[in-house]
Parts: C-alpha cells; sequence; structure tokens
C-alpha cells in the first residue's frame, strides 16, 4: 500500500497563443468562409510563389514542460514561483479541470480543490441557500452539508445574514462564507490556490489557521501563494516552479531561499562577484545616471589574516570593507544596512551613527565597518551601501543589493540550539530563572 | 481526460490517474450518475432564481403558451382555418404548444449552458455533461405547470383524459432526449464557435413551422402519401413524432402513424448518443477555451 498521495510524471501542458487572425474565438462562418477561401488559395498557389504572411504564425507555449514530483500523504506542500511559472496550470491539471498535453498524474485519494472562493455562489440566493449549493459544487453530499451547517456557519461569521440574499453581502463576507463551505470539506488532499490574497489580515490568519487544522489531521495539503510567510509556516516541503519547470524540491526553508534568489534578479549568488566581494563599479543595483563613487564591497571575517567570507555565524564580529573613490567631492558620510532576502531592512548603520565621527574621507582609499557582535538569525542577508556628504544631508552614490552573504547559526546560545528562519530575524540571549512569589510590583515613574 | 477511479485493495481511497486522452473519451455516464445531487443543485438554482427575479414569476409558465394559443387560435385556427383533428383549435395548440415549448426552451438554455457557466468550469471538477442535462430538466418544472393548465382547459371544453394520459411521460422523455441530443451537441459547439448562440433562434423558428404545432400531422400525411414519398419520413423531425405523440396520450385524439413514432424515437436516440459523443470529445478543452 503506498504512502504516495500525488506522483506527477514528466507532465507537461502546452497552450496556443493567438490563432488565425489574432482573434480568440474564431466564429463558425469564419471557420466555413475560411475553408472555401483557403481552397481557393491553394489552388492558386499552385501557379504562384511560395506564400510569405499566407501561413499563420501558430503560437504556443508550454506553461509546465516535465514536470515531476512526489508527494507523500499528509504532507503539506508549499508550490511557489514568480508569476507564470506554471503554478496554476499545475493545480487545475491535478484538479482535473484541464487536461495535461503530455505526461501523467496519479493522486490516490479525494481531491477538493480552492482555485477560488465562491465560484459556486449565486447572488439572488440567500447565504444559506448557496451553501448548500457551494457545498454541492464542490462534491459534498447534501446529507453532509446539513450536518456541518452550523459549524460552517459560525466559521463564517455570518450568523445574522445567513438569509439574506448574497449580492447584499460585503465583499469580507462573501470570501468568508466561501470559505468557510470549501474549508469544511475534509478531503484527503487539499489544493489551495492563492486564495489569501484577499481578504484582511484577520480572515487571512483564520484560514491559516483552518488549513493548519486540516494538516494536523494528516491530510495532504498542496498550498500556492505568493505570501512567503505564510507558505514557511504552513508548509514542511516545498516545490519551486520557474518557467514551466521544476527548480527545487526540498524543505521549506531551502525553497524559500531558491525562490527568492531566483526573483531578485542582483542577487546571484557568486558569479560576477567572487564569495565576500562585489565590484561596485558597474554594479546593476545602482540607480541609473549616479556616479560611481563606490568602488567595491568586500566582506571580512574578525580574524586577524583579512580574508573574504561568503558567511558568518550568528555573533560574529562583521567586517565590511567599502572601497571608494571621491573623485573631487568631498565625503563624509557612508552608510551600510542589511536586508533580508525579502527586502526587509533589518538594520541600519552609518558613519554618524557610530561614536567617533569619521571626518571628511581622504579623496580615494578604503572605508572598514566593524559590526561587533552581530546577531543576525541564520538566513540569506544583502548588504545595501551608501556614500555622501553630511551637511547638506546628501547621499550621492547607493548600490542595492551589492552583496550577498549567509549567516549560520553556530552555537550562539551556548546550547547547541538553532533558531528556526520563521523565529525572528535576529537571534537574542536570554537568561531564566525561577523568582520565589515576590510582593506587588509597583508602578514606578516612567 | 481518462480517469480511472478505482478503490485500491487495501483501502477505500479512489485512485485517479489523469492523463492526455488519446482517441474516443468514455460516455461517462456512470459519472454523471455519481454527480446526480449536483444535477439537483443546478437545476434548483436555476428555477429558484427564476421565479425570485420576475415580478411575473410562475405566471409565466402559463402566460407564455396562453398568450400564443390565442394568436394562433385567431390566426391559424379562425382565419386560416387550419384543421385540428376534431378538437377545439385553442386546446389543440395549447397541448401542442406544450411540448414544443419544454423543447424549445431546452434547447435555448442547453446551447448556451456552457458558456454561460465558464466560472464553474473554470474553477471546478465536475462531469460537464451536468450543466447542459440541468438545463434541459429545468423546462420541466413550466411543463408540470402548463400540465395542470392543460387540464383546466381540458375540462372547459369537457375533453377528459384516457388511459393514454399515462403515456405522457413518454412522449415529455422523447422531447427531452431530442432537446438534450442536439442541446449538447450545440454547447460543444458554441464554446469554440460563439457565434452559434445567434444561428439557434432562427432554426428553432423554423423547426417549429416543420412540426406539427400548429397544424395536425393529419394534414400533412396524406399529401406525403399521395406524392409517393413515405410517411415515416416525416419522422425524421424528432420532434414530430414527440408534439404528436404529446397530443394524442393527453388528449385521446388524433391519428398517430406509428412509423412516424418510431422513426422519432430511433433519430433521438441517435441525436443523444451523438451528441453525447461529440460533447465529451471535446470536453477536454472546455476549460482552456470558453
Amino acid at each position: 500500500m503506498s504512502e504516495v498521495a500525488i506522483r506527477v510524471e514528466r507532465l507537461g501542458k502546452q497552450y496556443r497563443i493567438g490563432t488565425v487572425r489574432g482573434s480568440k474565438h474564431r466564429t463558425l462562418r469564419d471557420t466555413l468562409s475560411g475553408a472555401v477561401a483557403d481552397s481557393f488559395r491553394r489552388a492558386r498557389g499552385i501557379l504562384r510563389s511560395p506564400e510569405n504572411g499566407l501561413r499563420p504564425a501558430d503560437g504556443t507555449f508550454w506553461a509546465l514542460k516535465d514536470v515531476s514530483f512526489e508527494i507523500q500523504r499528509g504532507e503539506v506542500v508549499g508550490i511557489i514561483g514568480r508569476n507564470a511559472a506554471g503554478k496554476s496550470t499545475l493545480l487545475k491539471i491535478l484538479s482535473r479541470i484541464t487536461e495535461p498535453t503530455t505526461g501523467s498524474a496519479e493522486i490516490h485519494g479525494s481531491v477538493s480543490s480552492l482555485l477560488e472562493v465562491g465560484s459556486g455562489f449565486h447572488a439572488e440566493l440567500t447565504g444559506r441557500e448557496n451553501i448548500f449549493l457551494n457545498g454541492a459544487i464542490l462534491g459534498m453530499p447534501k446529507t453532509e452539508i446539513i450536518r456541518r451547517f452550523d459549524e460552517i456557519v459560525s466559521f463564517s461569521e455570518v450568523e445574522k445574514f445567513i438569509d439574506t440574499p448574497v449580492k447584499h453581502y460585503s465583499s469580507g463576507m462573501y470570501l468568508r462564507l466561501a470559505f468557510a463551505v470549501a474549508a469544511h470539506l475534509e478531503p484527503e488532499i487539499l489544493i489551495v490556490d492563492e486564495v489569501l490574497a484577499v481578504g484582511d489580515a484577520a480572515f487571512q490568519a483564520k484560514c491559516l489557521g483552518k488549513m493548519e487544522d486540516v494538516a494536523r489531521r494528516g491530510r495532504t495539503v498542496l498550498f500556492v501563494s505568493h505570501n512567503i510567510s505564510a507558505v514557511e509556516r504552513l508548509c514542511e516541503t516545498g516545490v519551486v516552479l520557474a518557467e514551466g519547470r521544476v527548480l527545487f524540491r526540498g524543505n521549506i526553508g531551502d525553497a524559500v531561499s531558491c525562490y527568492l534568489a531566483s526573483v531578485n534578479p542582483y542577487v546571484t549568488s557568486g558569479s560576477s562577484e567572487g564569495p565576500g566581494f562585489a565590484d561596485l563599479l558597474r554594479h546593476p543595483g545602482r540607480q541609473a545616471g549616479a556616479r560611481p563613487l563606490l568602488q567595491s564591497l568586500a566582506l571580512l571575517g574578525p580574524g586577524s589574516p583579512r580574508v573574504l567570507r561568503d558567511r558568518l555565524k550568528t555573533g560574529e564580529d562583521a567586517v565590511f570593507e567599502i572601497r571608494y573613490d571621491a573623485e573631487g567631492t568631498k565625503l563624509d558620510m557612508a552608510f551600510l544596512a542589511i536586508n533580508s532576502l525579502r527586502g526587509e531592512r533589518v538594520c541600519t548603520v552609518g558613519t554618524h551613527l557610530s561614536p567617533g565621527p569619521v571626518g571628511v574621507l581622504p579623496g580615494k582609499g578604503t572605508l572598514q565597518c566593524r559590526l561587533p557582535s552581530l546577531p543576525l538569525a541564520a538566513g540569506d542577508y544583502v548588504a545595501v551601501v551608501a556614500i555622501g556628504q553630511s551637511f547638506p544631508r546628501k547621499e550621492i552614490d547607493r548600490v542595492e543589493f551589492a552583496l550577498r552573504f549567509r549567516v549560520e547559526t553556530g552555537d550562539y546560545f551556548g546550547t547547541g540550539a538553532a533558531l528556526h528562519h520563521s523565529q525572528g530575524s535576529f537571534a537574542q540571549r536570554s537568561e531564566w530563572k525561577v523568582v520565589p512569589g515576590a510582593g506587588e510590583l509597583e508602578v514606578g515613574a516612567l | 481526460m481518462s480517469a480511472v477511479p478505482e478503490p485500491t485493495a487495501a483501502s477505500e481511497t479512489p485512485t485517479v490517474l489523469i492523463r492526455p486522452t488519446r482517441g474516443l473519451a468514455s460516455l461517462q455516464l456512470k459519472e454523471v450518475w455519481t454527480y446526480r445531487e449536483l444535477l439537483y443543485f443546478l437545476v434548483w438554482r436555476d428555477v429558484k432564481v427564476r421565479y425570485k427575479q420576475t415580478v411575473l414569476g410562475v405566471a409565466w409558465a402559463v402566460l407564455q403558451p396562453v398568450m400564443t394559443t390565442v394568436v394562433f387560435t385567431i390566426f391559424f385556427g379562425q382565419l386560416a382555418n387550419i384543421g385540428s383533428d376534431g378538437l377545439p383549435y385553442p386546446l389543440f395548440s395549447f397541448a401542442g404548444l406544450l411540448a414544443w415549448n419544454f423543447f424549445a426552451q431546452g434547447l435555448a438554455q442547453a446551447s448556451g449552458s456552457l458558456v454561460g457557466s465558464s466560472n464553474l468550469i473554470k474553477k471546478v471538477y465536475f462531469p460537464r455533461l451536468v450543466i447542459p442535462i440541468s438545463s434541459v430538466l429545468v423546462g420541466l418544472v413550466d411543463l408540470c405547470v402548463g400540465l395542470v393548465c392543460l387540464l383546466g382547459i381540458m375540462a372547459h371544453y369537457r375533453v377528459w383524459p384516457s388511459a393514454t394520459f399515462l403515456l405522457l411521460p413518454v412522449f415529455v422523455f422523447l422531447a427531452a432526449g431530442a432537446a438534450l441530443g442536439v442541446g449538447m451537441f450545440l454547447s460543444a459547439l458554441n464554446v469554440k464557435y460563439r457565434d452559434v448562440r445567434y444561428v439557434v433562434p432562427f432554426f428553432v423558428q423554423l423547426w417549429l413551422f416543420v412540426t406539427p404545432v400548429i397544424y395536425p400531422a393529419s394534414l400533412v400525411a396524406p399529401k406525403m402519401k399521395a406524392a409517393g414519398v413515405p410517411v415515416w419520413l416525416y419522422g425524421l423531425n424528432p420532434m414530430a413524432g414527440a408534439v404528436e405523440g404529446f397530443r394524442w396520450a393527453a388528449l385521446g385524439t388524433g391519428t398517430v402513424a406509428g412509423s412516424v413514432i418510431t422513426t422519432s424515437i430511433a433519430v433521438t436516440a441517435v441525436l443523444l448518443v451523438g451528441g453525447v459523443f461529440y460533447f465529451r470529445q471535446t470536453e477536454r478543452t472546455f476549460a482552456d477555451v470558453v
């Protein structure tokens, strides 16, 4: 008895883009008249020279090509990738809505797909009637719907309006009701596509919670989303799709890194740069037209031999070296920022933020920035560097995504414990002890 | 798409294999039966929505054949003096119209049904056959309302239903089959060629005149015999058999050439099978094209 829930083998889907005469829907009239015209054209063509422009451009593209992977029963898989990577097409094929062009997929277990919320709703019917309708469309037998009716209504929080026609609902209520129905389907395999994109934060949290619930009960879940933190929170493993092919299949942390790297055009893991070193003279992260005063950025370890490093341990000293050429401009300010791969600013340091001014910089040289005991959590980060004047405050040159580096936990806590990337962007030591039950706490002057 | 659901030996989990369909697709009738609750819900939804929205509501199911009957009675019954098999013309035409409207409505709704449900088709899996079937079944509600009205008119003219009334469902089934067969074909065609929808009302109009609704078949049969054309050819129009049969079953009069009815049944069967077949063959591209 296999434990595989879904097995996909060399799946491919080809679409035709545009047809003859550029219209999506040919009319019967065009087809019939075209058939007649074509036969005349062919007869004439025998006497004339080869046609150019008579044969229509045949545009096809492969939305999915040669996709293979396996999903075990009970696995919670995140499917991530850029837009047009083929994620929705893959889900549509697995949901049997469209047929693959090549390859095959084997599915063991009942499937319920949430490709769009509320697809079965009819505006004129009340919420109560729509629950039955939507449930039937999604494959729930009537007895099931009756049994779960109260649960569904309470999850959706629209009890008061359950007997009003749905066309009077706000979009939030509509969404909550639709998700409530779909979420209570209890299928063996749940496929969810981007339904969290619409809806407020509270609703999204509720949906995620329900999906976690489903996953905890041993169901297989396939989750597609652009919300990386939601994917990381919910899923154990991931599939990264790019341009219709599988780019990565493995644990979710690595999948997310792979995806972010592919999405971020400037961040390459060591191509035009070596490990720990970035040539900034012609860097794509600089705004076009800015003067290239920054020449290079290097990351060194804390030790005395000046060795380039592409990775650090949490809590280690980080030393950045910035080589610049002022080209006659007076420079006396520089700053460095560290961003996560998601673009979140983790910290900013600068000459104006450190004790002891650095003064006017020599016309050409190397500026060193030491970040003692940098407590970054494990993960991949990018450095941003800028240089300018302090008075009037002006930034003259700036390079985004200048240098990429990785941080590993090492043994920061001294206990061998490591932080999961979802537990925060920096590591913090803490001390814990049991205190005797003290007296009342006083409110002091704040 | 061939999907092969089969329970595995060790457990009850269904296994589905998805692969591109090569060659002929199965007719999928068993799967449609599995989804019969969905069929019921779609019919219920359409009926409910129709009667919720309109001011006239249920009355429309009666009003439409009544108004048509009045017009027909004046212009065809009285002025043109078309025979009606010994029955009062209004009764004759109302009965025929009931059957005809059921067919025409079913056909019109079915042919646009796939495109109308495009949002469902693109988002959810279910056997697509359910959609045109539900559009035809919706007409049954109007038909039942109309039958009640018919009984009222029969009482007015002192025409009592005989044992043949029990055969009424047979001819309703025949009309439904014809509507479904052609409707499935047209709905599938309409997905690819959107102008099909505009041609349908025109053909339905013509079809009305070819079918013995306004006039009895007994008007046509002797002319055919005289011209040496075999009468059963008239049955090639499946609605000829359905309407005549319906009238005969309900009102108990009229000469029904058995050959016409048999031919109509045969033609309907061919239309049904052909319609389902064409539908299934083109179904694999619906979600991509609709």
